[in-house]
């Protein structure tokens, strides 16, 4: 029997050593050379409860995350009441034989923790996994290997016999669960998740300040940032709150530097105050909203893409902007470096827009060429020192050229008071003083939105892919990219003529590039992780076009290529 | 030479008989005594009658939102230390919707100086009570009086072992521009609470109820001693000590971070080996 990809669902409580054990299998499919797909559900809890981490594995491409469960490795009992029912026909369920014995055809009971004890029954089941996989013994033991060394564990030894005998005692049994087929890929491939590929892609930008208050599903962008900031040497700082963090990032980026701030939907709902500063001051800012569902506190570990229409309109008063909705891990990486040159080439805030799906999704990332990294250089795009640096100096584009404080044009140290820099949250002169003269502020407020045709200039467009003049055609932004490009290709195996057309940048959109699309389709559907459409409905507003019909989903879970296929049917 | 002529003459939008003038003239002596050009020193500020004596000086500005100065002034300091930054805003800026980034400033100590223009009223909204005013100070939106305590942020700051803690009076100028230079000076984080009197707003705190007051600490005062000088901060009524309360020799929070002294943040470009290691890590 041969599958198109294995799913393996490891479930149990929180505090278990669950994520360590998926972590190192992730990291270890990926060093192999297999594709794959991580989902994380989580609760909000530090210990008990039930958490999963679900990896798709594949020897071919694959970009979404799929539904029925292959291979259950559950932990503790909870797990196997919880997604007995998710297995598929040929699914396999492993338990510790410590924890259960009921009697189940598909169940496979096995010695974790009496082989190792309780300390190191994790490993053992890692070796058990990776032997029914049919993987490589030693590809995965030194990526364990490398784990524990890389947490200066003093564990690895014990770990690794385990791991050993885990692996062992699985090959005795001779399982006919479905082997993994030869890995496609070669070359050594990164396993990121979203959140780190934001990280990543910031520090390749140029980034020079990150600040921050804690919040799920964003804070992993952080821990990775802290991971990096000395050697990269930019100032990563914990602020006191949200609206502090933002504050801080709109002073650095003053100062000269490529800022960031990330943050989730409650947290960002304090910095709104702060968007709009930047939009005033017209310093550049990029703004990381890693959505979860609300209203309020919401569901804190789960996904949703409930915040479009928020961070499109947040901040008061009128001024530009730019939202990138990144589909999968790559594109956050890319689309991040993108939303700094947006942000510094326009003097604005910049949105990157993910949600947990994505966050902490892993996947097997083709490595970033480094040839082609292009940071942005504030000293390239700052005033060239003529007679007066004039800090909202009218042009034509709207852009007014900036210089920092301290700093004359090309950042050479500022020599005189001809170079000073003056920024007003009120409404300003050119020259950056408050100013009440009413034919000023008419033209402060043209200059601002007259950036707002740069930045259309330079979008992100969506992607169509599939069939020309298709019968069904659907749409999606952000995360659920993958999902709904699976569904259509399984529905174009079934003979119909299907599409895609996805969306990486939702702010702005020019509807004359893609309502053709629109229109040449038989019917159109919008994918999106939230309950009233959102996105539909900026469409409808920004081309008059209205999507036939919504498939909707709000009950915290990632949108799956099945959940799109069921939503087609009613 | 700097000279006083450097940092500009401007019409002010301010009250005659505002103790801001004064503050103005302080600061802008303290300056040119300290030698700092223009060019060198940023001033951010927030909102309210306070907030806009930056636009009154010929100098660096970032004029932002109430209550937020020093989040702005904390991250642009971080991303070029070679500036001087002083924050300068009111008491219900720093002292009300600031109050958490107030705290959360003395405990970083990162170098800057922080004026507040202390009238114990709200001028630009027209006379409500601020964190300062006094129990039973009536205005039109506390027709009954306040009701809270005053927050006295000398004592606060003493009690969070801030670097350096001034107060002073707008009223004796001179003293208060050497507390300001002292305030400038200082390595580390520096706050100069100022009273000044609100001849539109504040009927009961005049420059007379101040002037009859406030006193200039001893000479043999040691602002070293952290006990003696959080007795001298809780002194408030018939006399109001003025001077250098505290101060202390904590490290800055610029030291903790090894490479933000090498030049400002803008100049310093990608290291792309460094990159290519950290993104093999993940492999």
């Amino acid at each position: 029997m041969e599958l198109d990809s294995i799913n393996i669902l490891i479930g149990g409580e929180a505090g278990q050593g669950l994520v360590t054990l998926s972590q190192i299998l992730t990291r270890g499919l990926v060093r192999a050379g297999y594709y794959i797909v991580v989902t994380q559900s989580y609760q909000s809890r530090i210990r008990g409860g039930h958490n999963s981490y679900a990896i798709r594995v594949s020897d071919r491409e694959i970009m979404a995350p799929k539904e029925p469960v292959d291979l259950l490795i559950a932990l503790d009992q909870n797990s196997v009441v919880l997604h007995m029912s998710e297995l598929s026909q040929h699914g396999l369920v492993v338990v510790d034989e410590a924890i259960s014995s009921d009697q189940h055809p598909q169940i496979v009971y096995a010695p974790f923790s009496r082989i190792a004890g309780a300390m190191f029954s994790n490993s053992v089941a890692l070796g058990t996994i990776s032997a029914l996989l049919g993987l490589n013994e030693n590809t995965i033991g030194e990526t364990l290997r490398g784990f524990f060394d890389k947490h200066g564990a003093e564990s690895t030894k014990e770990n690794l016999v385990s791991f050993s005998a885990g692996y062992e005692w699985m090959i005795q049994q001779k399982s006919e669960f479905p082997k993994l087929g030869p890995p496609a890929l070669s070359e050594g491939r990164l396993a990121l998740n979203g959140n780190e590929a934001i990280a990543l892609g910031a520090i390749a930008a140029g980034m020079k300040f990150f600040s921050f208050y804690p919040m799920t599903p964003a804070t992993s962008i952080a821990t990775t940032l802290a991971d990096h900031a000395t050697e990269m040497e930019f100032v990563l700082e914990q602020a006191e709150d949200e609206i502090a963090a933002i504050n801080m990032a709109v002073g650095a980026s003053f100062s000269g530097a490529p800022s960031m701030v990330a943050t989730s939907g409650g947290g960002f709902a304090l910095m709104t105050e702060t968007v709009s500063l930047a939009g005033m001051t017209e310093t550049p800012v990029v703004i990381v909203v890693a959505q979860r569902p609300g209203p309020s506190t919401g569901l804190p570990t789960r996904t949703e893409q409930g915040d479009l229409e928020f961070v499109l309109h947040a901040g008061h008063g009128e001024f530009p902007r730019a939202i990138f909705t990144p589909g999968d891990v790559e594109e956050a990486f890319n689309i991040t470096g993108k939303a700094f040159h947006i942000a510094q080439k326009f003097n604005t805030p910049v949105f990157i827009l993910t949600d947990q799906f994505l966050a902490d999704s892993y996947r097997s990332v083709k490595p970033f060429d480094l040839d082609t990294i292009d940071p942005v250089d504030p000293c390239s795009v700052s005033d060239v020192a003529v007679n007066r640096h004039i800090t909202y100096v009218l042009t034509h584009t709207g852009v007014s050229p900036r210089t920092f404080p301290g700093m004359s044009g090309q950042c050479v140290k500022a020599s005189s008071s001809q170079d000073l820099v003056i920024a007003d949250s009120d409404e300003h002169t050119p020259d950056g003083h408050l100013t009440e003269d009413l034919s000023v502020r008419i033209s402060m407020v043209e200059k601002r939105l007259r950036k707002l045709d740069g930045i259309k200039s330079e979008l992100a467009r969506p992607e169509f892919l599939g069939d020309s003049e298709p019968d069904l055609l659907l749409v999606c932004w952000g995360s659920t990219k993958g999902s709904t490009i699976e569904a259509a290709n399984r529905l174009r195996k079934t003979g119909r003529r299907v599409a895609t057309l996805h969306f990486t940048q939702i702010w702005p959109i020019i509807g004359e590039e893609f309502v053709e699309k629109l229109k040449s389709a038989g019917k159109t559907i919008s994918v999106e992780s939230n309950a009233t459409g959102q996105f539909a409905r900026l469409i409808r507003r920004e081309t008059g076009f209205q999507i036939e019909k919504a498939i909707l989903r709000y009950d915290g879970l990632p949108i799956t290529p099945e959940y799109i296929l069921a939503g087609l049917q009613t | 030479m700097v000279s006083l002529a450097d940092y500009g003459d401007y019409v002010t939008a301010w009250c005659p008989g505002c103790g801001n003038h004064a503050i103005l003239k302080a600061m802008k002596h303290a300056l040119v005594s300290l030698e700092l050009a223009p060019q060198q020193v940023l001033f951010v500020s927030g909102i309210g009658q306070a907030a806009k004596a930056p636009h009154y000086l010929n100098a660096n500005v970032f004029n932002g939102l109430h209550g937020r100065s020093l989040p702005v002034a904390t991250g642009a300091k971080l991303c070029n230390t070679d500036l001087k930054v002083i924050v300068e805003s009111g008491d219900g800026c720093v002292y009300g919707e600031g109050g958490n980034h107030f705290l959360a400033a003395i405990r970083r100590n990162i170098d800057l100086t922080l004026i507040v223009h202390n009238n114990q009223v709200y001028g630009l909204t027209k006379g409500q009570a601020s964190p300062t005013s006094e129990p039973g100070f009536v205005t039109k939106n506390q027709p009954d009086g306040v009701f809270s305590l005053p927050f006295n942020p000398v004592e606060v700051a003493i009690a969070m072992n801030a670097g350096f803690v001034a107060r002073g009076f707008s009223g004796k100028t001179e003293h208060l521009s050497g507390l300001i230079q002292a305030a400038v000076a200082h390595t580390g984080f520096s706050l100069v609470d100022i009273l000044q009197p609100c001849v539109s707003f504040n009927k009961v705190n005049t420059f007379g109820w101040y002037n009859q007051r406030c006193y200039i600490l001893s000479e043999d005062y040691d602002p070293t001693d952290r006990q003696a000088a959080f007795l001298k901060a809780s002194e408030w009524g018939d006399g109001i000590p003025l001077g250098i309360l505290y101060k202390n020799k904590r490290p800055a929070y610029e030291d903790h971070f090894p490479f933000v002294r090498r030049g400002p943040a803008a100049t310093r470009a990608l290291n792309v080996p460094r990159l290519a290691k950290v993104l093999d890590s993940y492999r």
